[in-house]
This record gives C-alpha cells, sequence and structure tokens, in this order.
C-alpha cells in the first residue's frame, strides 16, 4: 500500500525546503510547526517530570539539590502550560479549523505566521537562561519561583541575575504570540466559512475555536500586562508589587490567576473540541444536544472569567469573598457536566468503533471525570483551605491535564495524523501507547492524590520519612516509567508511519466534516473548489443523499 | 451505500407525528418542529432504548445509597488506614480542633455527594462503551441518528444546578463558622512572622519570643482558650498548615492574615510551610506544642525569664558570640546580642529541633549546623561560620547554656 501513498513533497533542494517552511505563511505548514514544536518541548517537560520523580521516590532524597529541584519544576510548569499545552492546541486548531470551515487559510496568515514565531522564540528564551540566567561565569542557572511567580519571589531582592528576566521576556513573548492566534481564530471563524455554513452548522470545533479564540483575548492581555509591570518594578524602578513602597504581592495573584484560570479553560476547550468530533465518528452518531454543546461552551468562556480567586482561597479574602468564588466556581461544574452528558448521550445507542482515537477519547471521558469532581472539592473554600498547595492538587491538575487533555491530545493525532500526512499510524502500536499509558497514567497521579490528604505540601524538594507518604511517591514514580515507554512508542508510531506507513486515502474513518473532503495531505489551496454546505455534517449529506441532515436541522 | 437502519426512517412524518414524538420525552430530535419526528411504530425501538436509560439510571440510583455508604466509609478510612493514616502525624482526615473538624465534616458529605454522582456517571459510561461496541463489523449500516432531546438537557441541568445549590449552602455555613467565629475572652494571642525559612512565634500578651515551636494550652469544649494567630511575613509568601489543627492561611508581606485553633487534646502536631517560598521552603516545618494549662504556663514563666547570667565556665564562647558575626542576626536577652534576622536564641535549649524542625537539638547537631547550617538545610541564609574548632566547641558550649 505504502507503495501507491501520494508523494509527500516534490523533491527539492534542503535549502529551499527550510526557506519553505521559514517564510510560510499556510496555516497547515504553521499547524504543524506549532505541533512539532510543542512535542520538542514535550520531551525536555517530560524528562523534567522524571528527575522530579526520581527525587520525590523516597524520603530524604538526594538524588538533586534543592535549587536544582526548584528549578525543575518551574521549568516543567511554565513549559508545559506554555510551551506543549498551548502551541500544541493551537496548532490542531490552526491546523483543522480553516480546513473544517471551507477556508483557504485563516483570516490573516502572515499573522498567523507571526504569532507561531513568537511562540517560538518565547520558549527558547526560557531555555536560553540556562546559559545566561544568573551570569556568563556561572551558566546552568534558571527561574526557580514555580509557575505562577508569586511576587516578591520575582523580584530583584529574591531573584537577582537575570533568570527572572527570561521567565518574564518569554511569558511575554509567549502572550503576545497567543493574542495572535486568538485574534486569528476569532476573525477565522466568524468570516472564513464557506457558503451555506451558518454559526448553527458550523462543527462544534470551529466553535469551540471560536470561544478559544475570545478567551485568549480576553486572559492573556492581564497576564501580558503582568509582565510589563514586572519588568518596570525590575528595572525602571516601579513598585506594582514592591509592598515597601506601597505594592501589593496580592494584586500579582490577583492578575496572575484572572489569565490562570480561564487559561485552563483554553486548555480544556479546545479538547472538548477534539472529543466532540472524535465521540460522534466513532459511534458513529450526530452529536447529541449540538445548540446544547454550543451554549455549554459558550457559558463556560463566561463563567471562566470570574473564578480565578479560587487558586486564592488562602490569601484570607473576606468570608463573603470567598463564598462568591464558591459558587461561580461550583457553577462551572453544570455547563460541564451537560457536555459530559452529551458525550454519554452520544455513545448511546450507536456502534461504537475502537480504533485508537475512540480509545483516547473514551479515557479522556472516564478522566475528565474523576478530574472535575476532584476540582468541585477544591472549589469547596473551606475543603481547600486542608487541599489547596498540597499534592491532592497537583494530583487534581495533573489528572485534567494528563488523564484530559493529553489523552485528548493523543485521541487527535491519532484521529488527523492521516490527514496531515496521508498515512495512517499503525494501530497496534497505538494501542499499546494507549494501555501502557493508561496504566502509567493511573500509577502516577491516582496515588499521588494521597500524600496531599496526608498533609504533603507542593514545590518541596524532599520529605521526612514517617508520615505515610513515601509508598504512595514510589508507586507514583514508578508511573512515570509506563508513561514514558508509551510515549516512546508513540514517538516511534508516528515516526515509522510517518516513513512507511499505510496510505490513508481522504476519509479513512468515514467521518463527517469538511477537512476529510480533501486530499490527505491537502493542497496548500485546500479545496479547488470552495465547498457549500446545507447541514453541520456535509460528508454525512453525501454519502446518504437519501437521508441528509439538513432536512432535520 | 445505503445505511440507514429501519428506527432512522423517522424521517418522512406527518405532522401529526411530531406531536407523538415530542409527547414521549425521550432522546429525540430537539429541532423537532423542522427536523425528524417519530412515529410512534418507529418510536417502539427506541423507547425500548430509552427504557435502558431509565433501567440504568434507577438501577445505579437504587445502589447509590450502598455505593455512597461505600464511598463515604471507604475513602477516608482506607487512606486512614491502608497508608498509615493514624500514624500519619498530618492526616486533614484526623482533626483535632474545631476549625479541622468543620472543614472534615463537610469533606466526607462532599465526598459522599462526589461519589454517589461518580458511582452513577462512571456506571452510565461504562455501559454504554461495553453495550454499544460494535461487534459487527460486517454490519455496515448506520445506527439511527439522534440529535437531541431538549427534555434531557433539561434533567442534565437541573439536576446539577440543585447539587450546586445544596454544595454551596453547606459551603458557605462553613466558611462563616470558621472565618466569622467571635474570639472568647480566654483567648491566647500568638503573633507569626514567617521568615525564609523559620517561624517567629511572639506572645504580645505575655512578653514571650520564641521560634520554630509553637506552645499553646489545649482548649476544653466547655471553657474554651482558642489561640489567635496573627499571620505576618518578613519576606515573601508562606503558608501556616498543621492539618490536624485548621486549614492552610497563608503569610503575606504587607496583607496580614488571622486564623485560630482550639486543640482539643494535648500533643505534638506536625506541619509544614504550604506556600513555595524559596531554597528551603520543603524545611521550613511547623511543630505545635499542645500543652496542658499548667505545662503551658510553666513553659511561658521559663520563657519570660532572662537568659541565665553568663557562666564563667562559657565566657569565651559568649565572647565569641559578640565578636563573631552571629549577635548581628540573633538575640539573647540580657546580652547585647539584639538580632532580628534570624530566630532568637534566650532559650535555645527548651527547644526539641533546630533548623525549624530540620533535625533534633542535639549537641552534636548545633556543632554542625554553627559550623555549617547548610549540612543540614543547603539553602539556608545562615552562612558558615569560619570557626575554629575550638572556637566551634566554645560557641556550642555557650549556647548550650540557654535554657
Amino acid at each position: 500500500m505504502a507503495s501507491e501513498a501520494v508523494p509527500l513533497t516534490v523533491h527539492k533542494s534542503p535549502l529551499a525546503v527550510v526557506y519553505e517552511w521559514l517564510g510560510t505563511a499556510d496555516h497547515k505548514k504553521i499547524g504543524l510547526m506549532y505541533i512539532v514544536y510543542a512535542l520538542l518541548f514535550l520531551v525536555v517537560m517530560g524528562i523534567e517530570a522524571c528527575l522530579i520523580r526520581i527525587q520525590l521516590a523516597h524520603a530524604n532524597a538526594t538524588f538533586l539539590s534543592p535549587q536544582v529541584f526548584n528549578r525543575l519544576f518551574t521549568l516543567h510548569g511554565t513549559t508545559g502550560v506554555f510551551f506543549v499545552a498551548m502551541p500544541i492546541l493551537v496548532g490542531f486548531g490552526n491546523y483543522i479549523v480553516p480546513l473544517m470551515i471551507g477556508a483557504r487559510d485563516m483570516a490573516y496568515p502572515r499573522l498567523n505566521a507571526f504569532g507561531f514565531w513568537m511562540t517560538a522564540f518565547g520558549g527558547l528564551l526560557l531555555y536560553g537562561s540556562f546559559f545566561a540566567g544568573a551570569s556568563i561565569a556561572q551558566a546552568g542557572a534558571a527561574p526557580d519561583f514555580g509557575w505562577f511567580a508569586y511576587a516578591p519571589l520575582t523580584s530583584t531582592a529574591f531573584s537577582a541575575g537575570h533568570t527572572a528576566d527570561y521567565w518574564n521576556l518569554s511569558i511575554l513573548l509567549g502572550g503576545v504570540g497567543s493574542i495572535a492566534a486568538g485574534i486569528n481564530f476569532v476573525a477565522t471563524v466568524l468570516t472564513m466559512r464557506c457558503p451555506g455554513m451558518t454559526l448553527g452548522k458550523m462543527p462544534l470545533m470551529a466553535w469551540m475555536n471560536l470561544v478559544l479564540g475570545g478567551l485568549i483575548l480576553v486572559t492573556i492581555s492581564p497576564l501580558t500586562a503582568a509582565q510589563m509591570m514586572l519588568m518596570a518594578d525590575r528595572y525602571l524602578g516601579a513598585h506594582f508589587f514592591d509592598v515597601q513602597a506601597g505594592g501589593s504581592v496580592v494584586m500579582w495573584m490577583h492578575f496572575f490567576w484572572i489569565f490562570g484560570h480561564p487559561e485552563v479553560y483554553v486548555l480544556i476547550i479546545p479538547c472538548f473540541a477534539f472529543i466532540s468530533e472524535v465521540v460522534p465518528v466513532f459511534s458513529r452518531k450526530a452529536i447529541f444536544g449540538y445548540p446544547a454543546m454550543v451554549a455549554a461552551t459558550v457559558s463556560i468562556g463566561f463563567v471562566s472569567l470570574g473564578v480565578w480567586a479560587h487558586h486564592m482561597f488562602t490569601v484570607g479574602m473576606p468570608s463573603y469573598g470567598n463564598a462568591f468564588f464558591v459558587l461561580t466556581t461550583m457553577v462551572v461544574a453544570v455547563p460541564t457536566g451537560i457536555k459530559i452528558f452529551n458525550w454519554l448521550a452520544t455513545l448511546w445507542g450507536g456502534k461504537i468503533r475502537f480504533a485508537t482515537p475512540m480509545m483516547f477519547a473514551v479515557g479522556f471521558l472516564f478522566q475528565f471525570l474523576i478530574g472535575g469532581l476532584t476540582g468541585i472539592t477544591l472549589a469547596t473554600a473551606p475543603f481547600d483551605w486542608q487541599l489547596g498547595n498540597s499534592y491532592f492538587v497537583v494530583a487534581h491538575f495533573h489528572y485534567v491535564i494528563v488523564g484530559g487533555i493529553m489523552f485528548s491530545i493523543f485521541a487527535a493525532f491519532y484521529y488527523w495524523f492521516p490527514k496531515m500526512t496521508g498515512r495512517m499510524l499503525n494501530e497496534t502500536l497505538g494501542k499499546w501507547h494507549f494501555w501502557i499509558f493508561l496504566i502509567g497514567f493511573h500509577l502516577t497521579f491516582d496515588t499521588l492524590h494521597i500524600p496531599g490528604l496526608l498533609g504533603m505540601p507542593r514545590r518541596i524538594y524532599t520529605y521526612e520519612a514517617g508520615r505515610g507518604w513515601e509508598i504512595w511517591n514510589m508507586i507514583s514514580s514508578v508511573g512515570v516509567i509506563f508513561q514514558g515507554v508509551a510515549v516512546l512508542i508513540f514517538v516511534y508510531n508516528m515516526v515509522a508511519s510517518f516513513i512507511k506507513g499505510a496510505s490513508a486515502g481522504n476519509d479513512p474513518w468515514d467521518a463527517w466534516t469538511l477537512e476529510w473532503a480533501t486530499t490527505s495531505p491537502p493542497p496548500e489551496y485546500n479545496f479547488a473548489v470552495v465547498p457549500e454546505v446545507h447541514s453541520r455534517r456535509p460528508l454525512w449529506d453525501i454519502k446518504h443523499p437519501e437521508d441528509p441532515d439538513w432536512k432535520y436541522e | 451505500m445505503p445505511r440507514v437502519t429501519t428506527t432512522c426512517d423517522a424521517h418522512h412524518i406527518a405532522p401529526s407525528a411530531i406531536a407523538i414524538g415530542y409527547g414521549d420525552s425521550m432522546p429525540t430530535h430537539s429541532s423537532m418542529p423542522t427536523g425528524r419526528g417519530i412515529t410512534l411504530a418507529t418510536a417502539l425501538p427506541r423507547l425500548e432504548n430509552c427504557g435502558t436509560v431509565v433501567r440504568a439510571l434507577s438501577s445505579a440510583i437504587r445502589r447509590a445509597p450502598l455505593a455512597l455508604f461505600l464511598f463515604s466509609a471507604v475513602v477516608p478510612s482506607a487512606i486512614a488506614a491502608s497508608s498509615g493514616g493514624p500514624t500519619s502525624p498530618t492526616n486533614i482526615f484526623a482533626p483535632a480542633s474545631t476549625p479541622a473538624h468543620s472543614i472534615y465534616r463537610l469533606s466526607v458529605f462532599e465526598l459522599e455527594i462526589l461519589g454517589a454522582i461518580f458511582v452513577v456517571v462512571f456506571s452510565l459510561l461504562a455501559y454504554a462503551v461495553t453495550k454499544f461496541r460494535d461487534r459487527n463489523h460486517a454490519d455496515e449500516t448506520e445506527p439511527p441518528q439522534i440529535y437531541g432531546s431538549n427534555q434531557m438537557e433539561l434533567a442534565w441541568t437541573v439536576i446539577p444546578v440543585l447539587i450546586v445549590v445544596v454544595l454551596f449552602l453547606s459551603t458557605a455555613q462553613v466558611i462563616h463558622r470558621v472565618q466569622d467565629a467571635h474570639a472568647p475572652d480566654g483567648k491566647i494571642q500568638v503573633t507569626a512572622v514567617a521568615h525564609q525559612f523559620w517561624w517567629e512565634y511572639r506572645y504580645p500578651q505575655l512578653g514571650v519570643v520564641a521560634a520554630n515551636e509553637l506552645h499553646v494550652p489545649v482548649s476544653d469544649p466547655n471553657n474554651p482558650t482558642p489561640t489567635y494567630i496573627h499571620l505576618l511575613s518578613a519576606d515573601v509568601d508562606h503558608s501556616f498548615w498543621v492539618p490536624r489543627l485548621a486549614g492552610k492561611t497563608d503569610l503575606i508581606p504587607n496583607h496580614p492574615n488571622n486564623m485560630w485553633i482550639d486543640p482539643h487534646e494535648t500533643g505534638l502536631y506536625l506541619g509544614q510551610c504550604a506556600q513555595f517560598c524559596g531554597t528551603q521552603h520543603a524545611k521550613m516545618l511547623l511543630r505545635v506544642y499542645v500543652q496542658s494549662r499548667e505545662d503551658f504556663d510553666r513553659w511561658v514563666h521559663d520563657q519570660q525569664q532572662q537568659a541565665a547570667p553568663a557562666n564563667p565556665d562559657v565566657a569565651a564562647g559568649s565572647a565569641l558570640f559578640i565578636s563573631k558575626a552571629c549577635f548581628a542576626c540573633h538575640t539573647i536577652n540580657g546580652t547585647i546580642a539584639a538580632g532580628k534576622v534570624g530566630p532568637d536564641l534566650t532559650h535555645l535549649m527548651s527547644r526539641d529541633t533546630i533548623g525549624s524542625g530540620s533535625v533534633p537539638n542535639t549537641p552534636a547537631n548545633l556543632l554542625k549546623w554553627v559550623r555549617d547550617p547548610a549540612t543540614f538545610k543547603p539553602g539556608t541564609l545562615m552562612p558558615a561560620q569560619d570557626l575554629t574548632d575550638q572556637e566551634l566547641g566554645q560557641i556550642v558550649a555557650y549556647l548550650m547554656t540557654l535554657h
């Protein structure tokens, strides 16, 4: 079959290929660059996680010094949020959304390229601190104040040298890149849809990327503003966060979390999008309750803007302030529940095909359920006074980020890799990847809840024996081995399948959205003829002319 | 190829059938007036389908009390038992003070509700992915296409809303009870000042300054003597967390906070700083000694004393304390040492540990600590002193007279 595959590129000189990618404004190439860039940082972040878990595997370990440990968890968190999760999700959106809405590119192709390169430089700058963070003579320093960088640890008094500046500039640039992507998503979804595709006939993924774009605009802006304040504090003698001159460190917390919590939805909404595409196709049913799904997504977007201070239940807000944020946070559970029930109802009565994308999607459903429920415990301010900043929180957000976001990203990889490369990923390897990763994930993150309940705070480089924490930390560290093996299988699968995988054809999954109407990989102009649609599932209409969707929507 | 099964033919419908479709309150099309409707005949297989939902739901609900009981019994006790919980001195499910108790009761109530939700939704998901698995790959027909049901959307909106209301009200009650509690007259007041990486405790009413080991009296519920802690920070953010006594509260520069505890039993309660505060965040440990009123009063009395006049045997050490840098950071009452950067050493030997709970306060550890604190606590702000072995011995001999 491989011999029949369409050649991926015509032969060009290597330099021409490099120029082509560096100078491209094609949404698909930019999307792929986002994805590949994020995968490289995923490996970096994973190595950091391994080192952290080795150090924490047993009590009183001396594998890492406290200084190195603090740098590692700072880089792990910062990299994970800003340079793995965001770019990979933006990358998939970049690649898929224009195809899905029958457009030939994003609304602003060059802004798109600008956004990618800003994000890319941001990530490189973060790691630039290794080379010049402290001074030329003292290489190897990196930011060491945690990914939310609470003032005043970032002030010149507590962060001498330039590590904080590297972090600061890196987030600033990454933020500018994200804002560019957000503007582009909003403009693209609102203006570039093909004829016939009204807002109510967009695939859910387009809706969710519209909400994502809006959220990015509203939430990255305060983060970027805070970075500028920090820079002014460090270099221009400003006192935003300098308590000795009337500034406030609590203000940093507000700025950070008014970004930081909606950021969680910036990360999870694209994943909802993946799941909302994969679950119907592999259940062979239309998504259940499309209008409710749209309404739930939009309302999550709005409500998420009013929940940030649930990260601050322990900073001493008055009781009515705490109660307010308990209520707003718990309200998010309602639209989230609607989504879970709609996915469940989509499965119900279907003919579920357990190809690898669907396995990861089902893994997402179970794990996101648990991650959501532990989230409600953390929304309960008094319970949070115990659980906040403990390993329970670490377990909770890794449950959402790994068990939810990573699983859905893997689902997206197995689902759209054939479209992006023209070749199928190997299903057998995919299933090995799934099961080994599933075991590793549960070993690592189920167990981590318990030391949190037993009083283990996060961000400690070592701990004493005799608190009941050792066994859980050991199991958790062992789980990392499984996850590492699974990711290696995944990487091997991608490389091997890219070289000699089975030819995918245009529509290997018998799916219904427009990206499957063009070739795999799609030509630079996406569609020879701009398609015209009459329903949310244009390919269903074509495949079932006797029974098209548009009669019933 | 045609993939539509019989139940999916419901599209060709008479207007009267639409009404029937609506009346059935089953998973049908939300956009019914213009979309697919259902004739009674074709609806029957789906009704059966709907019945399965109802049966699965009702059986899950019937089992819910059992699951609820199991969950409420199993989770905390599993945590308590299987992980050495009773022996874990920092278990949040072993409260020994009113705030911790209020949180505990709320959390068990909440875990029961969440456990029930988990059991129901997990079972439905598990049932769906096994029951509706495509086992006959040869059959290429598509299943019935169902677009939604307003009734079901309404149901799974309203039920979560009700759960949220219940959880919110019970939460707000506990927030109010803990945060807005009225302080009785018999309260003890302590000001805790967090430093990188140690705790300073001041008892303004009693004229006592201590470090790293907080002493409080046990509180009899009939005659409560709670301890109110005023939380300050000398440098960066920290957090005071002794899980068995109360939830955590942060210590933030220029943002004073308050918390209270009323321990019901004497004993030693452990905890540690819970907000990342720099290199040695991990060894900024908390020790709370809950004592009987007599023991507490005796401790206060001892702490109120000046340091013993310098014993001639350790005169060399006491002179070194002043001539070297020690006095710049540490206070010893009754001498000219009045530094505010490090812990007050006036009653150093009354403490069980040094280095904010890092190691036991033994002569050998004290010697190692003074020689180079980084031995126990790399990154601590106390620098290594360039002392000869003889000087070291003299200083430690002096320190050991500070009872």
